[in-house]
């Protein structure tokens, strides 16, 4: 008895080796990399010195001026700040025209849907960056957008919209990037919501608006969570389309880091904001799980 | 005594055809019937013969085809499921899983936009007459299969439909909690005086509990009337089969007419009212309940009729007499059981009117 249990143990522990090669070689190390990288002194022509230093971290609210003082600087806490509203407001613009999207494939017959979830997904088989280098063609001066505008007349040839390296821009981007992350956990939990209800909540004198917001909405709210953090983990750090669409005007989170990495040789600091930056998604998932536990009740009882 | 009916429902020559691809199915054909106000109606049913259809086009979940539906002499073939006074309970219950029994059952009257203090006080009560108050903060999942039945029927009681439509309601529970909710439907619906009409494919379900049967079979209104004239007289071979134990046995009309005389193929002769369409040495069907039939002793010169099976139940017996390739059900009763045994030769008599030619 006691016997076969050291065994069952043992055989546990065994089989689950090769998960835990997996996770500690492709997870947990890089991270350790990154965290003790932010935790040492840079080495102007790359890597770092291998010496303890808060300087990483400190360089995210602190600089260092002409008179060797240490003073409050506020540039990265606004970038951190404009991430976060730009990742928000990608989630937010996803949702708007995800959730819709999610809603229409699932009420096709299974052939179409199949089709339309096939149709979702084949941006996902090309490059993100060759993809973003798309939307340069459209919005870009002289691209897709403006053409047609001179086209109509509603533009000359001299003006441009000025389209391109804005916010907007990025925005675009962006949404464009992560809306089928935003439109497939939805879709999944709308596939299996129980159509009858739709069809209790007629009969007890719901109109359509109503149907949405009392019966719908709720019933794919696990999606609706799961999809947004789909689309906000990922955004909060994207550079790629802020680089390409916003022309690294207007620095992000992610560019940042990848420019203290590349060009600043700064190691210790892109760490440290890579730190800082993973502290926050683990803030957002706890909230998450927060939020999935409401509503893990009724999720549960199909 | 006989006071004026009002007509609730009246389905008039309702035709339904589900199309998809190529293909085309009859679900109702031509189905006319009309339901009265305070009437406890069921249709009842095989699987697939069309009474839940009928159910879903009173309810608009589904388009007619042809025909009109009245309630209380409004057409209302034209509204949508939400612009019409009826509710329907389904047959999963289809409660909102992410609301509580309370809100559940206010969800009706909250989309009517009734007065808050009004939503409460009718939601309670409802709750009440199905004895579920003290569960209003559960969520359905948290229930049993029988108390979800009642929060059904509470929440669509609560907005006081002019008709109440009940989709097979008890088939999901177990049978002791079925015979008990039947009692507890046929009570509500004379307390409540709402109109109820009930789908089911269980005879036994419909013969308890209605006040009219109405039998389908393949998209067709067989046979409308009360429990016992259906059970007693019913028009046809498929409604003597469904419901109840049948016997319908072959033979041949030897006079006909009101004091007719048919003669079984056994060789037996019985009176009994021949209808006018059927002339003399006219091949006809007799129909006899198996209860109805009483047997005596007989011996093997005078009756061809042996017993050939002999099912003990306890509290009664059935037996089935062959001859000639005929086969008779008969109810034996617990005080004759020790008189049968098998292979006795018995002879059969019945009243009159218990026969009955059928089409």
């Amino acid at each position: 008895m006691n016997i076969q249990g050291e065994n069952k143990t043992q055989n546990r522990i065994l089989s689950l080796l090769p998960l835990w090669i997996v996770i500690g070689i492709f997870m947990i190390g890089p991270l350790l990399v990154m965290a003790v990288v932010s935790l040492m002194e840079s080495n102007v022509y790359g890597g770092v010195h291998f010496k303890f230093s808060l300087s990483g971290y400190r360089q995210i609210l602190f600089d260092t001026n002409l008179f060797d003082e240490i003073e409050f600087n506020p540039a990265y806490l606004i970038i951190i700040a404009r991430s976060f509203m730009l990742a928000l407001a990608a989630t937010f613009l996803s949702l708007l025209i995800g959730f819709p999207a999610a809603y229409f494939i699932s009420r096709q017959s299974d052939r179409v849907k199949n089709i339309l979830i096939f149709l979702v997904t084949i941006p996902f088989w090309t490059n993100l960056l060759i993809r973003t280098f798309a939307w340069i063609i459209i919005l870009g001066k002289g691209g897709v957008i403006e053409s047609s505008f001179n086209f109509f007349g509603l533009l000359d040839e001299e003006s441009s919209l000025n389209l391109m390296y804005t916010n907007s821009a990025i925005l675009i981007g962006l949404v464009y990037s992560y809306l089928p992350l935003m439109v497939l956990p939805i879709y999944a939990s709308m596939e299996k919501m129980d159509l009858r209800l739709l069809e209790a909540a007629t009969d007890l004198y719901s109109n359509r608006i109503e149907l949405i917001r009392k019966i719908i909405l709720p019933l794919s709210m696990p999606g609706i969570i799961g999809g947004s953090i789909l689309v906000f983990v990922p955004c909060l750090g994207a550079f790629i389309a802020p680089d390409l669409l916003g022309g690294g005007k207007k620095l992000l989170l992610g560019s940042l880091i990848q420019f203290q990495f590349s060009y600043a040789r700064n190691w210790p600091f892109g760490a440290a904001m890579a730190m800082f930056l993973l502290a926050l998604v683990i803030l957002v998932l706890i909230f998450n799980a927060r939020l999935n536990r409401k509503h893990r009740e009724y999720a549960n009882q199909k | 005594m006989m006071e004026k009916k009002v007509n609730a429902i009246d389905v008039r020559n309702v035709t339904k055809i589900y199309t998809s691809g190529n293909t085309q199915t009859k679900a109702l054909k031509s189905a006319n019937l009309t339901i009265y106000d305070n009437e406890f109606f069921t249709l009842l049913g095989p699987s697939g013969c069309g009474k839940t259809t009928l159910l879903r086009l009173i309810a608009g979940f589904e388009d007619i085809t042809e025909g009109s539906i009245n309630l209380f002499n409004q057409e209302i073939v034209n509204l949508p499921p939400n612009k019409r006074p009826v509710n329907t309970v389904f047959q999963q219950y289809s409660l909102f899983p992410h609301l509580n029994v309370y809100e559940n059952v206010a969800f009706g009257l909250r989309r009517l936009k009734k007065d808050a203090s009004l939503v409460e006080s009718r939601t309670f009560e409802v709750l009440e007459l199905v004895q579920m108050k003290e569960y209003a903060n559960r969520k359905p999942n948290q229930l049993s299969g029988g108390q979800q039945q009642r929060v059904a029927l509470a929440r669509a009681l609560a907005p006081e439909p002019k008709v109440l439509l009940l989709d097979e309601p008890l088939s999901a529970l177990d049978l002791k909690l079925r015979q008990a909710m039947r009692f507890e439907l046929k009570t509500l619906q004379r307390e409540t005086g709402i109109t109820f009409v009930f789908v089911t494919h269980d005879q036994e379900e419909a013969l308890t509990m209605s006040d009219r049967i109405a039998v389908i079979n393949e998209g067709e209104i067989q046979q409308i009337g009360e429990p016992e004239q259906i059970y007693e007289s019913p028009s046809n071979k498929f409604v003597a089969n469904f419901i109840g134990e049948a016997n319908l046995l072959s033979g041949v009309c030897k006079t006909p007419g009101e004091n007719g005389v048919c003669e079984l193929d056994t060789g037996h002769e019985l009176n009994l009212f021949v209808p006018p369409h059927i002339k003399q040495n006219d091949k006809v069907t007799i129909f006899i309940r198996p209860e109805r039939i009483k047997i005596e002793k007989s011996s093997k010169d005078k009756s061809q009729l042996s017993i050939s099976e002999f099912t003990y139940l306890g509290n009664a017996a059935t037996i089935q007499l062959k001859s000639n390739n005929q086969l008779i059900n008969v109810n034996l009763p617990i005080e004759d059981l020790k008189i049968f045994k098998k292979d006795d030769y018995v002879d059969i008599h019945f009243p009159k009117e218990s026969a009955q030619v059928i089409d």
